[in-house]
């Protein structure tokens, strides 16, 4: 049961005992498939490289299928049975007239090498969000290609090696934050680049100073989440940008939290060159269990003709696919996820200018709401105002109670909520990360601060209760250095055990 | 539309909480420099019908409906409903990548199942729980590769994906590997390792990209006497027929995962498919899932492997992927266990059976041949005609078929080159029908 607010108040939202896995369903000679006969006269064709026999996969029942998948669903939290303040995700409510728009046959039946005059309506698709992307971020021309944030870093990078290379420059290091997502180093240096770092100062914003003396002829770029990862606008931007200009570096915004700023701020207006998005964030794309998402690039024009190739390209009446002059070349087996894009223009046109703007309004209202609702409990170690999220400590806690910010967010699941990220960034000690998102009401905020704030007093009265969350879940925690240890990775090796 | 629930008499309560008098006053610190100097130009909000019919228009730009004869990767297989109904599922499409185990029990279990089936199907012990799509899966292959060996040399054969070339090429210059590719002469790949760099691995497909099927036992012995990784790039639906890459000693296959349980999409979102040898398991890239115990000794799944991720390792980290294709693995593990052994090989068989049908009556049209005469195919094949292949696929659009893939793009020594794929789906009255329609093109000119 749920109250008013989303609250779980007896039952939890997820449930279900535990469920075999599909092999031990298998019968030999059951199946769930049924073609029609083979309508060509049979062919005597031997092949080389045949299979001795088919393949071991599990022999089902359509009926018993069903009933597994069902039940290993209800074994799941997901956004649609309640808040998801998972920090740095945007775990938002994902609108099903979106979903509508994935499924229409006249796009999700598309063979990715149709000839563009086939694809029209598709290419249009492309060119249409690439132009409210643009004026969002305050950038010129975008790639879709990229198929997640991550890929979108790098595409970013490769960009930036081909801009200098361009120049007849080699500069070898990028710079980032002590704060930034572990994506961001990983990129770089996978990039072909050595990480500088460079730490944040006592706002939780990145040193100035220590930017300053970071910079110099060997540096290629700068990597910037802003707001960034303890929810802070970075107040001093514009100047960073123009010291990573002054030695003709780029600067690279990542779109992880561009939900905070959508339609109040631009990446352009601040400096930056090259944008990546995360549509699965910021545009209502769904998480799907970890992905699809769309990490699409968009740049500044000087940029444009190194973009990934091919992009689709208005020429007189029609649209085709066109390499870019300098393209870095090809970063997606096709178009990129196509379907995610679409989805997320679908949410762009039903919003429009004003609705995305209250995306930012309401997500930020809700973030700083909550923050303001939450006990002396939960230190907040950087008091500037926060923007979509923001990061607690829960250090005196543990000091005070043992109970330490895994137990906190782990009790949260018996509220009914899921929980927020924690020990990220790593500069804050016992960190909560909380990002509410725009689509959670007044209501569901307060009953997430009255949760956290219950917990807390729980760990005074009873911490090893709090230690021991959760208790509704369908299982409790996991012994996670066994799986590592002991790798069971398939039905097969769980077989030989 | 809006989404967010707050009606104003919310939003004045709680911006009074917070002491602040308008909505514009929460932005209040950031420099007035970042802000727009004007209003922004995007559209107008629209309600859900104007943003049904908005798309309704645009889908009815694209000429859909064609006869699907296009593969290269992605194919035009029979997707039963119970993929859709089941992967629709809100608890799967809106959930997160599944860090909480605690509430995540359901995506994990149906990873553990994805990876245990992508390990029988390619007869390799360990799979992933995918990757973004076939081709990038390919340069994930080669980076293991290159890492593993710790040579920068890799051997391509031109049977490859072209798409998976040009991603490993957009990379391999910064990241200093050294691609070097080899010919194919009658349709199947020539292995010629005098006076190149040693390799960190041998790449070749199976079926290569002109459908041709390869000699496994051939690449693995180049491998071999290289000391380097094997790594096949495999067609996912032609597995229930053909020897798996574990059985011919190969360390590493991929494949594009669409045929499985995913619609084409204009190519996204689809999934690649990874699977590696036991000594590979700890080098793996992507999402692994695990099974474990929980704290009252239940069994449950976990992601496992996570030390050599990104977000642990940082700057330090083999691959900077962070999530995988959930959904997508999702709807390929239920189409699977709807086909079982038996409904995959029949797959399989009948596309092969078809394909044979079709490329039979094509070779009796007036001007056309097999691109690579008497090499063995088994469910696509490239053809040459006399007349430049994309005016020819124009043509047969016009005719209701969409006609295959041109080759000349990728492969300037096919000219006239078409790469056709055929698929259980294909009635015989359709074979019949592209033939006759083919044969009405070339007679246009």
């Amino acid at each position: 049961m749920v109250d008013a607010a989303g609250k779980a108040t007896s039952i939890p939202l997820v449930g279900g005992g535990e469920e075999p896995t599909l092999d031990r369903f298998s019968v030999e000679g059951r199946r769930a498939s049924g073609f029609p006969r083979l309508d060509v006269p049979l062919g005597d064709i031997s092949l080389p490289e045949s299979a001795a026999a088919p393949p071991a996969l599990p022999q089902v029942s359509e009926r018993d299928l069903v009933a597994h998948v069902n039940r290993l669903a209800h074994r799941n939290f997901a956004v649609d049975l309640g808040a998801y303040p998972l920090g740095s995700c945007t775990m938002k409510y994902n609108p099903k007239i979106c979903d509508w728009a994935a499924e229409h046959p006249a796009f999700s039946n598309l063979h990715p090498s149709s000839p563009p005059g086939i694809t029209q309506g598709a290419l249009e698709v492309i060119l249409e969000i690439e132009a409210i992307l643009c004026e969002l971020t305050g950038m010129s021309r975008a790639t879709f290609q990229p198929p997640a944030g991550a890929a979108g870093e790098m595409t970013g990078l490769l960009i930036m090696r081909a801009y200098h290379e361009s120049k007849g420059r080699d500069p070898g290091a990028v710079i980032i934050p002590d704060s930034a997502h572990g994506t961001n180093p990983a990129s770089v240096s996978l990039a072909g680049y050595q990480v500088r770092q460079v730490p944040s100062d006592d706002r939780g914003m990145v040193d100035l100073d220590a930017l300053a003396s970071a910079v110099d002829e060997d540096v290629a770029g700068f990597m910037l989440t802003n707001p960034n990862t303890l929810g802070l606008f970075e107040e001093d931007i514009v100047a960073m940008a123009d010291l990573i200009h002054e030695v003709d570096g780029l600067v690279y915004y990542d779109g992880a939290n561009l939900n905070a700023i959508l339609g109040v701020a631009r990446p352009g207006d601040m400096g930056f060159d090259i944008v990546h998005s995360n549509l699965h964030k910021t545009f209502a794309t769904p998480h799907g269990g970890g992905g699809p998402g769309a990490g699409p690039v968009a740049v500044t024009e000087h940029l444009a003709p190194f973009l990934p190739g091919p992009i689709p390209e208005r020429v007189g009446d029609a649209i085709t696919w066109l390499q870019p002059e300098r393209s870095i070349g090809r970063v997606h087996g096709n178009h990129g996820n196509f379907l995610v894009v679409l989805r997320a223009l679908t949410y762009m046109r039903a919003l429009g200018g004003e609705g995305l703007r209250r995306v930012a309004e309401r997500s930020v209202l809700n973030a700083r709401y909550l923050e303001s609702l939450l006990s002396d409990d939960y230190e907040i170690p950087y008091p500037a105002p926060c923007m979509h999220e923001f990061v607690a400590s829960a250090a005196a806690l543990k000091r005070a109670t043992g109970v330490r910010a895994m137990d906190v967010a782990k009790a949260l699941i018996d509220y009914g909520f899921h929980a927020p990220t924690m020990y990220f960034p790593l500069v804050v000690e016992e960190a909560l990360m909380v990002e509410p998102t725009e689509t959670e009401s007044p209501e569901t905020v307060e009953a997430l601060a009255d949760a956290f704030n219950e917990i807390a007093q729980s760990a005074h009265t009873e911490p090893q209760e709090v230690q021991a969350a959760p208790h509704r879940a369908p299982i409790t925690r996991t012994d996670d250095a066994l799986a590592a240890r002991q790798p069971v990775l398939t039905w097969h090796m769980a077989a030989e055990e | 539309m809006d989404f967010t629930p707050h009606t104003s008499g919310d939003t004045q309560r709680m911006l009074a909480h917070l002491g602040l008098a308008e909505i514009s006053d929460l932005f209040a610190h950031l420099p007035d420099e970042v802000r727009p100097a004007a209003p922004l130009d995007l559209p107008e909000a629209l309600s859900e019908m104007e943003v049904m019919s908005h798309i309704d228009a645009l889908g009815k730009r694209n000429r859909s409906g064609l006869l699907t004869f296009a593969g290269g990767g992605i194919y035009d297989h029979y997707l039963p409903p119970v993929v859709r109904t089941l992967t629709m599922r809100p608890e799967f499409v809106t959930s997160y990548t599944p860090y909480q185990s605690e509430l995540s029990q359901g995506v994990l279990q149906l990873l553990f199942e994805y990876q245990s089936m992508v390990a029988s199907l390619t007869g390799l012990p360990v799979s992933n729980s995918s990757l973004y799509d076939g081709p990038s899966s390919g340069l994930e292959a080669v980076n293991l590769a290159v890492a593993h060996k710790k040579r920068s040399a890799v051997w391509i054969s031109r049977g490859v994906h072209p798409h998976t070339r040009q991603i490993i090429a957009t990379f391999a210059h910064a990241r200093g590997i050294e691609v070097v590719d080899h010919p194919l002469v009658g349709g199947r790949t020539v292995w010629a390792p005098e006076g190149v760099s040693q390799p960190a691995a041998i790449v070749m497909s199976q079926p290569n990209y002109l459908g041709v099927i390869e000699d496994y036992d051939a690449a693995r012995a180049v491998a071999t006497e290289q000391g380097a990784l094997a790594i096949a790039e495999v067609d996912a639906m032609t597995l229930g027929i053909l020897r798996t890459p574990g059985d011919a000693g190969f360390d590493i296959a991929f494949a594009e995962g669409q045929p499985y349980g995913n619609p084409m999409s204009f190519g996204g979102p689809v999934l690649g498919m990874f699977a590696v040898s036991k000594p590979l398991m700890r080098k793996i890239p992507g999402r692994l899932v695990g099974r474990t115990t929980d704290t009252e000794g239940r069994t449950a799944y976990t992601l496992t492997f996570r030390a050599r991720e990104q977000d642990i390792r940082r700057e330090k980290a083999s691959s900077n992927i962070c999530t995988n294709q959930s959904l997508n693995a999702i709807a390929a593990s239920i189409h699977l266990a709807w086909l079982g052994p038996a409904g995959l090989n029949e797959v399989g068989h009948q596309s092969v059976q078809k394909a044979h049908y079709l490329a039979k009556r094509l070779e009796q049209l007036r001007g056309v041949k097999m691109a690579t005469p008497g090499a063995p195919y088994a469910r696509e094949f490239a053809i040459l005609t006399p007349a430049d292949p994309h005016h020819v696929v124009d043509q047969m659009a016009e005719r209701g078929y969409l006609a295959g893939i041109p080759l000349s793009d990728d492969y300037p020594e096919f000219a006239g080159g078409l790469l056709v794929a055929v698929t259980e789906k294909r009635t015989v009255d359709e074979l019949d029908g592209y033939a006759t329609a083919l044969e009405e093109v070339l007679a246009d000119g």
